[in-house]
């Protein structure tokens, strides 16, 4: 008997369904709700999860090689990267903080969504979502690891990285990535869907990761260019599958569009808080720039988000209400993000500084309508006194968003002369908040978000100084300990970049290779 | 200007992480393992408890039984991270791959004795879903276990499970045909020889404990498994009989488990030294799910093994005992 | 119009990928950036196996576009011929 004439020939789907699908089955000696016992409490309606459509058909053979290859490249120019000294051709010194920023706001968060796609992976009935999400647990170790490696030269030459993973968990401004993630990963097994693999990696991530790629292969910064592409290289899968998530949720029951259409107006809001960082250090900390945020914003979410939800339109998706928010925005962001760092250099694992004047120019061609007139006085008033040894350094401490833990530096809606502030009353307790989105975040959920652990309400509750310090005792200074409960090295990893022992060492080593000494 | 950085001698401000330098000893240069490794995890001032387990922590040292006092203790002997792990495995896929071809292109499927065939599709299509079990477990593991050092290992072994569940569907469409597939799935819902075998799977579906998970999957079922069906009844049973190209297919199988059963020994030994309680827990759950995977094993073996499954099992098992008591634990 | 796009890395492996996209697309666009290319094209994008084999001479799986792939928008429709990025809106 010939059985290759007999054989069915499958096809890329048909071989996939059987990779996949085929090795699901209905259990019959435990039930289904004890197996899955988050499925249900979002009250999402799922009837037929063999509706999902697979994203990308990888299987794992071809996910083994496709990834090594990506491995091999990647590591072999880190590993060039280092033995050249890769670091001293880099446009300057200050180019190295936007690393620093990155590698202790982003890449724990790395690991979050490794763990978190783990859970969901875990969690949902379906085959086809279940090996999807895996697989993007598995990618997301990676980002972590890539990253820690490729940045682990920096830490050996530069300060401000040596305790990323230890910072991220307690330091100010990273409470606001962390919780971020500790949000997605708290809510349901869906909203973390939507939240991550949607708003995050479809709608967002395109302005996490290209501008600042693009910033790293602008400054020279090959290392990072080269483990930002080789991870983006997965977003495509992981982009594909948020949206593929959304799309068969729709699909499943007409029930769970006022839910869905909730989480992203949510998650897209959170998600550009975060980008705060990212527009700053596009605006501000890439020496040699290579597009503005406001740009960055309208190419990336105007444009190509305004294509998904006018495709999105056929469920009856609609723009999230925070877009027109972000729109009056998008000529401050980065301007009173970077001000209030400068502000706060002194609390800052990383150093600021006020813009040379050429680099004012730029942000003033790219911000017609708002640099000149709020921004550029403040910052050449800045400059002056620096030059008079004034260096201003707020002592004080901020008060933050409950929602989204950013300190109140954001202004009204159309009018950026004044800050926002939101207030609720629950429970006896007056919380704050740094726009409306945030509030109404809050008031939707406030048993989850009055936990939020606030930097500045854990400082004054003496909870943020190292065991055994007595806040009492004689001379007590409250800034030091507190950093040293960062593991916040003062005059190393903080202050101006202006006499930086970065900035020293850049030089030194710098001119080593270009003279005789 | 030409700039030769290369000429450079710089004297480093540091050679590793703070975090991993006082793991190591001090500062020192660090392996990738252990920069990839070490405090990965987030262990302080969780912003909200999860929705879905409001009892704990979004990581917590609660969900499991065993106690350690620092849960890096542990260490992958493999030391693998992400890109050790691809490399290996990318290797490993290249032979399979080079097997698959091999009995592919010189027609060694058919060239099988039918009753052979049927043999090898019988055991081996329904272990299919056993795998997807294991992929399901693993990834339990890894999303609630505690500390990078241990769930680490795990989504790796996770998808390795998944990998392992294609291979065998790979083996059922190229000695049998997508119908083969249905068939297995059909003996694995309702063939009396696989459901102690369905049971035990869905049975630690339901399991909370991480770590009583791991032994029950990785330790327990995947220990006498792989030694029962790769290494005797296809290495050395099937092949006896004429079924030499099979063991080539499942090259991967037994490669992966000779591989895999050290950083499993290595999680059983670091968390057994660590205290009695540990040790007697291990004990506890080891006994019960051995003898637990056995018995729902030995009805599998005696599709092929007519005459003497049995004292095949037995060996199995004792080869087991032996393998844990080395890990420190004696059953 | 809703433009979709695809973002490769640009080098030796993705110099022909990118001449079959744009010679089977001639409605897209090249925007080239540092280090990499974003093709868009107003409502659809196909990426056709046989165009890339012929120009690379080779047999090519359409996966292997994952090593240089950064980005994407669109739905995507994947066979073992052809990968299309549509926009039905």
């Amino acid at each position: 008997m010939d059985m290759q004439a007999t054989k069915k020939k499958l096809g890329l789907k048909e071989r996939y369904q059987v990779m996949t699908r085929g090795l699901d089955w209905t259990p019959s000696y435990q039930k289904m709700e004890d197996i899955y016992p988050y499925v249900a409490y979002e009250g999402i309606k799922i009837h037929d999860w063999d509706k999902w459509e697979d994203p990308f058909r990888l299987t794992m053979d071809a996910y083994w090689k496709y990834q090594a290859e990506k491995e091999r490249k990647l590591y072999a120019i880190i590993d060039a990267y280092a033995q050249n000294n890769g670091h001293l051709s880099v446009t300057d010194a200050r180019y190295i903080n936007t690393v620093k920023l990155f590698l202790t706001g982003v890449s724990p968060l790395e690991y979050m969504a490794h763990r978190g796609f783990a859970h969901a992976g875990r969690q949902f009935p379906g085959a086809g979502p279940r090996v999807a999400c895996l697989m993007q647990s598995l990618d997301e170790i990676r980002h972590a690891q890539t990253q820690i490696h490729a940045l682990s030269n920096y830490n050996k030459h530069y300060n401000g990285l040596h305790e990323f993973r230890h910072m991220h968990d307690r330091v100010w401004y990273l409470s606001v990535p962390k919780s971020f993630f500790d949000d997605a990963v708290t809510a349901g097994p869906f909203e973390f869907m939507v939240a991550i693999g949607f708003s995050f990696e479809y709608v967002l991530t395109n302005l996490l990761f290209v501008p600042f790629v693009s910033g790293a292969a602008y400054n020279g910064d090959m290392s990072t260019m080269t483990f930002g592409f080789s991870a983006q290289s997965d977003e495509a899968r992981h982009m594909t599958l948020g949206l593929e998530v959304i799309k068969f949720i729709l699909e499943q029951d007409p029930a769970n569009l006022p839910i869905v259409q909730r989480w992203i107006d949510k998650w897209t809001w959170r998600g550009y808080r975060v980008l705060t960082l990212v527009a700053m250090m596009m605006d501000y900390m890439l020496p040699k720039r290579t597009m503005s945020w406001k740009e960055a914003w309208e190419v990336y979410f105007e444009e190509n988000g305004g294509a998904l939800f006018k495709d999105l339109a056929r469920y009856g998706i609609t723009m999230p209400k925070c877009a027109e928010t972000i729109a009056l925005e998008k000529d401050h962001l980065s301007h009173q993000a970077w001000g209030t760092f400068y502000n706060y250099g002194a609390a800052a694992a990383f150093h600021t500084w006020v813009p040379e004047k050429d680099e004012m120019d730029w942000l003033a061609a790219k911000y017609p309508e708002s640099f000149d007139k709020y921004y550029r006085p403040r910052l050449e008033y800045w400059r002056e006194q620096a030059a008079k040894g004034n260096r201003f350094y707020n002592k004080t401490l901020p008060m933050l968003c409950q929602t989204c833990q950013i300190p109140m530096l954001f202004t009204e809606p159309g009018d950026p002369t004044k800050i926002c502030y939101r207030e609720v009353d629950y429970k006896d307790n007056k919380y704050h908040f740094c726009s409306d989105h945030c509030k109404e975040i809050f008031e939707h959920e406030p048993e989850k978000y009055i936990q939020s652990w606030l930097p500045v309400h854990q400082i004054y509750q003496g909870n943020c100084f190292p065991e055994g310090t007595d806040p009492t005792g004689e001379g007590f200074d409250p800034l030091a300990a507190v950093l040293q409960y960062y593991h916040l090295e003062f005059g190393r990893d903080n202050l101006d970049f202006e006499g930086s022992e970065d900035q020293k060492n850049f030089d030194t080593w710098r001119g080593m290779a270009t003279k005789n000494v | 200007m030409h700039i030769d950085l290369r000429t450079v001698t710089i004297k480093p401000l540091r050679h590793t992480y703070d975090h991993v330098a006082r793991r190591i000893g001090g500062d020192k240069p660090a392996s990738r393992y252990q920069e990839g490794t070490f405090d990965l995890q987030a262990t302080a001032n969780f912003h909200y408890r999860p929705t879905w387990d409001p009892e704990h922590e979004i990581f917590d040292t609660g969900r499991t039984a065993i106690r350690m006092a620092d849960w890096y203790a542990f260490k992958d002997p493999r030391q693998f991270y992400y890109g050790a792990y691809t490399l290996a495995r990318a290797k490993q896929q290249d032979t399979a791959e080079a097997n698959f071809e091999f009995v592919e292109s010189r027609g060694l499927a058919q060239a099988l004795p039918v009753e052979l065939k049927e043999a090898v599709l019988r055991v081996l299509v329904p272990l299919r879903h056993v795998a997807w079990g294991s992929n399901m477990n693993n990834a339990s593991i890894c999303a609630y276990g505690y500390g990078t050092a241990f769930t680490q290992p795990c989504v790796y072994q996770s998808m390795d499970q998944l990998g392992i569940a294609q291979y065998l569907t790979r083996v059922g469409l190229l000695l049998g045909d997508p119908d083969t597939l249905d068939e297995g799935k059909r003996a694995w819902m309702e063939d009396d020889a696989w459901q102690g075998l369905r049971r035990y799977v869905e049975d630690t579906f339901v399991l909370k404990d991480p770590f009583e998970l791991h032994v029950a999957q990785n330790v327990a079922l995947d220990g006498l498994l792989y030694p029962l069906v790769f290494e005797t009844l296809i290495d050395d049973v099937l092949s006896s009989r004429g079924g030499t190209a099979v063991a080539m297919l499942t090259q991967f199988m037994t490669d992966w488990f000779g591989e895999t059963r050290k950083w499993v020994d290595a999680t059983v030994k670091t968390a057994a030294a660590e205290s009695a309680g540990n040790k007697a827990l291990l004990e506890q759950w080891t006994r019960h799910w051995r003898d637990r995977a056995a018995a729902a094993l030995l009805p599998v073996a005696r599709q092929v093994l007519s005459d003497n499954a049995d004292s095949v099992m037995s060996d199995v098992v004792v080869q087991f005992n032996t393998r844990l008591a080395k890990a420190g634990v004696a059953i | 119009m809703s433009t979709v796009f695809i973002a490769l890395q640009t080098n030796e492996d993705t110099r022909p990928i990118i001449d079959a996209i744009l010679a089977d697309n001639p409605h897209a666009r090249l925007n080239e950036q540092p280090a990499m290319v974003k093709i868009d094209a107003e409502r659809t994008l196909t990426v056709r196996r046989s165009s890339i084999e012929s120009l690379l001479g080779r047999d090519f799986d359409l996966q292997e576009l994952h090593i240089n792939l950064i980005s994407l928008s669109g739905n995507i429709d994947e066979t073992d011929d052809e990968l299309t990025l549509s926009w039905n809106a």
